[in-house]
């Protein structure tokens, strides 16, 4: 019964989602305020259809209930709870309605918190945003639906992937969606401002909100990812360039490059077109991620079970949409009125070059990612394109990038002075060769190679060179320390914002740089009782034995790990076997000493007792996520500029002068 | 400056970036990508000692050896040729005789592939692509009924 309601909720969902695709839409073209007032009304509704299906769903893996298939298929009654929870996204089919639910999630968040923005505005956004809906909850419905029943009932599930039974899933796939999904918000707005063919500095500062919330959590979805990977995974690696991994980097490039080029919008009127495209690209290229990973068209680690109708479905999705919305773009982008000008040297042609260095980064990732599907099909060579590649292609193009941060933030807006600018620097530079060559010298002098010395140097001048900013507008050597504070303190949040998103990602530069150069693995067959010594560590195997697990039994291996004669560390690694499913899984143990990390897999054993063990030295690895962290921190801090807030009740000062305009003009229509 | 004037120094840099950008993908895509190679295949092309490729196929039954500790040895094939395999390291969790893998290294000089990275389904329901179209290519791939019928005729037998 709740079963059968929610599949009606979802149905009903498509209903509301074909109406809002065309009524408010035709209002706003039409200004016809009755049709433009039904959309904030549809968009919660929708919303609120969406949650019941996505509720019925829950309850069903909660319950166990397996007279419905995809339960059947994805979870078993032994699962502990919270994976019984997560289970629900642990598959196809509720991994996309979970996708739709942000979906329309977003659209609602829009109908409620964006009451500043015009009505036309809203209509026609909720409208596009509508299309989006309508597209995805048909293709839930007819080529994924989860509410699919088995008669009879089986009496037990076949299990959720061992893989999946962890905490990483509960949070890593949400915080993604959001990421991934929320831009859909972005694209409805501006395909909104294309429609309407009205395009300001105003348009910016609504989108802006929308594309910081969703940047902020695909990086953090991605950050999440990448840990959930290094450590469930037992290969020690934290990024593979994945064809999967790279359809969730891609809109993050475009969509970092659209957060700064909104900016130059905002505050000077201009890349007013190129913001838009960019809008648009961002959530195509969302689209083609979605493709890409669940048409099984490219070999990957995240695999969902294939089947070729949902890819042909989701490719139609992504032709339309893609096609639809450069049509779009080429039909209306030259009626738009011309942005404003500005000199090649100031903060909007630092923002340029960011957006210059920044989309040719992803046109780089997008060829090596899609590459050898084109030359399967023309030539039917199978070819893999791997780390070398990138390393090659994206490298190179983030070095100037990371080498001109620190000027950006320092140019002044509309003409900057860059040699005014570069001796502000100097300070900050002088701190990044001091700081390198004290990593060198604590790595060793002798085992670092000029490239790894360089790469320092990049990481520390960006995260020297950003927070500069700081110390440069306190003025602290003109001033005095005392003042210089009072003055930190009254910064707009723009300058933490920015100085915490360069900062972080710099920081995660200076870990990728540090591991990638120094890191080391190590394999040997242990025996009972044998000690290695290795990095300075003494590593010595104690025992194994089997523990019982909530739904698995585990060979647990234990190893002491000594430095200085002292225990430092207790590793217990273990390779488990799932009761209902017999898949063996590998569980690593991982040690943090300050940023670095030893990391422990363990293998088969052999008849003597032996275990062939794994270790891995990760120097300063966590500085990789940390980074990632400052840098969403940064977005969270730029989200409470009160300029940007949505639905921010407009200041004293402001009403007051409108009052007395209003006062000294009447009569005033009413809005 | 005039508009005109700012627009092709933008245009210039840009088209200067771009440039230096595709240069460096064409050059990646000629010298670090690697080829997926089916043991029929290096055998038949003589494939360079050294060179970097993929092989891909099943493991072959009882030819797995790990007598050697930390070195698992074992052969992939595809039912027509099959290569000895050399790995140090530990193997995927869902690694077994019989099952579709993908191991990433080179051929040494004496005909043994030796593999840096092998990789093995995630879960039971899912075959390395490339694997599963090579061995449908050259006939050696059962859907799941017609390895049922074949079982069941051959019971029948």
């Amino acid at each position: 019964m709740i079963i059968e309601l929610g599949h009606y909720a979802l149905i009903l969902a498509l209903v509301v989602a074909a109406v809002q695709s065309v009524f408010p839409v035709w209002g706003a073209l039409k200004s016809d305020h009755r049709l433009m007032g039904m959309a904030p009304g549809l968009a919660v509704l929708m919303f609120l259809l969406t949650c019941v299906a996505f509720a019925a769903l829950t309850w069903a893996y909660l319950t166990s209930d397996f007279s419905l298939l995809n339960t059947y298929q994805n979870s078993h009654s032994d699962k502990p709870l919270l994976y019984k929870f997560s289970g629900v996204w642990g598959n196809h089919e509720g991994s996309i309605l979970l996708w739709v639910l942000i979906l329309v999630l977003f659209g609602a968040l829009v109908a409620v918190f964006s009451r500043n923005v015009p009505q036309q505005l809203r209509a026609a956004t909720l409208g596009a945003q509508g299309w989006v809906s309508f597209a995805f909850l048909l293709f839930v419905i007819v080529a994924s639906n989860p509410f699919e029943r088995i008669s009879p009932a089986p009496l037990q599930g076949s299990g959720l992937n061992p893989m999946l039974q962890d905490v990483g899933l509960a949070i890593h796939p949400p915080l993604l969606y959001i990421g991934y999904v929320g831009f859909s918000i972005v694209f409805a707005f501006a395909a909104a401002a294309l429609m309407l063919g009205k395009l300001d500095a105003a348009w910016a500062r609504w989108v802006r909100p929308w594309i910081l919330v969703s940047w902020i959590f695909l990086t953090l979805g991605i950050a999440i990812g990448s840990y959930w990977a290094y450590y469930e995974l037992g290969w020690g690696g934290w990024w593979f360039w994945d064809p999967v991994e790279n359809a969730s980097f891609m809109p993050w490039l475009t969509g970092t490059a659209l957060l700064h080029s909104a900016i130059v919008m905002e505050r000077r009127d201009a890349l007013k077109v190129w913001t838009v495209f960019l809008a648009l690209l961002t959530f195509s290229l969302s689209l083609l991620g979605t493709f890409l990973v669940r048409s099984g068209v490219l070999t990957s680690v995240h695999a969902f079970a294939v089947d070729p109708a949902r890819g042909l479905f989701i490719l139609a999705i992504l032709l339309i949409f893609v096609g639809g919305s450069l049509t779009l773009f080429a039909w209306r982008a030259p009626l738009l009125r011309q942005g404003g000008l500005f000199a090649p040297i100031s903060r909007e042609g630092s923002l340029v070059l960011n957006n210059l260095f920044l989309t040719t980064a992803c046109a780089a990732v997008f060829v090596g990612t899609l590459y050898p599907l084109v030359l399967e099909a023309f030539s039917g060579d199978k070819i893999s394109v791997g780390e070398p590649f990138f390393n090659l292609t994206f490298g190179p193009i983030m070095v100037p990038v990371l080498i001109l941060i620190p000027f950006g933030q320092l140019l002044a807006w509309k003409r900057g002075d860059i040699w005014g600018v570069a001796q502000r620097l100097t300070s900050a530079f002088v701190l990044a060769i001091l700081a390198t060559a004290g990593l060198v010298w604590f790595m060793g002098a002798s085992t670092t190679s000029i490239m790894t010395a360089f790469g320092f140097g990049l990481a520390f001048w960006a995260i020297f060179g950003s927070l500069w900013e700081i110390v440069d507008r306190s003025q602290v050597f003109k001033i005095g320390f005392a003042r210089a504070m009072a003055r930190v303190k009254g910064f707009p949040p723009t300058v933490w914002s920015t100085v915490l998103g360069h900062a972080g990602l710099g920081i995660t530069v200076l870990g990728i740089v540090t591991t990638l150069a120094f890191e080391s693995e190590h394999v040997e067959v242990m025996h009972p009782g044998e000690t290695l010594e290795q990095n300075g560590y003494h590593i010595t195997y104690e025992n194994s034995w089997t523990r019982n697990g909530a739904n698995y039994q585990e060979l647990v291996s234990q190893y002491t790990l000594r430095k200085g004669g002292n225990v430092v560390g207790i590793m217990e690694p273990a390779k488990r076997a799932y009761v209902s499913s017999g898949m063996p899984m590998s569980e690593t143990s991982i040690a943090t000493f300050g940023f670095s990390q030893v990391y422990f897999a363990t293998g088969d054993t052999d008849e003597n007792g032996g275990i062939v063990t794994r270790i891995y030295f990760k120097p300063l690895i966590t500085l990789i996520w940390i980074g990632t962290l400052i840098m969403s921190l940064g977005g969270v801090i730029a989200l409470l500029d009160r300029r940007l807030r949505v639905g921010a009740p407009v200041s004293a000062r402001k009403r007051k002068a409108a009052k007395s305009a209003i006062a000294s003009a009447a009569p005033t229509p009413a809005e | 400056m005039t508009r005109k004037q700012k627009r092709l120094g933008l245009i210039g840099l840009a088209g200067i970036v771009l440039g230096a950008a595709v240069g460096l993908v064409l050059y990646g895509l000629s010298s670090s990508v690697t080829y997926f190679q089916s043991p029929t295949d290096i055998v038949a092309q003589q494939i360079e000692a050294g060179q970097r490729i993929r092989l891909g196929g099943l493991v072959e039954d009882d030819s797995l050896d790990k007598s050697g500790g930390s070195v698992i040895k074992f052969r992939v094939t595809d039912q027509a040729e099959a290569i000895p395999v050399s790995y140090k390291g530990i193997l995927p969790d869902l690694f077994r005789e019989g099952q579709g893998i993908i191991a990433e290294g080179y051929m040494d000089g004496n005909g043994v592939f030796i593999a840096d990275t092998v990789l093995a389904k995630h879960d039971e329901s899912y075959m390395p692509k490339e694997v599963y179209e090579t061995l449908k290519e050259d006939g050696h791939w059962m859907e799941e009924e017609q390895a049922a019928a074949a079982e069941q005729s051959s019971n029948v037998n």
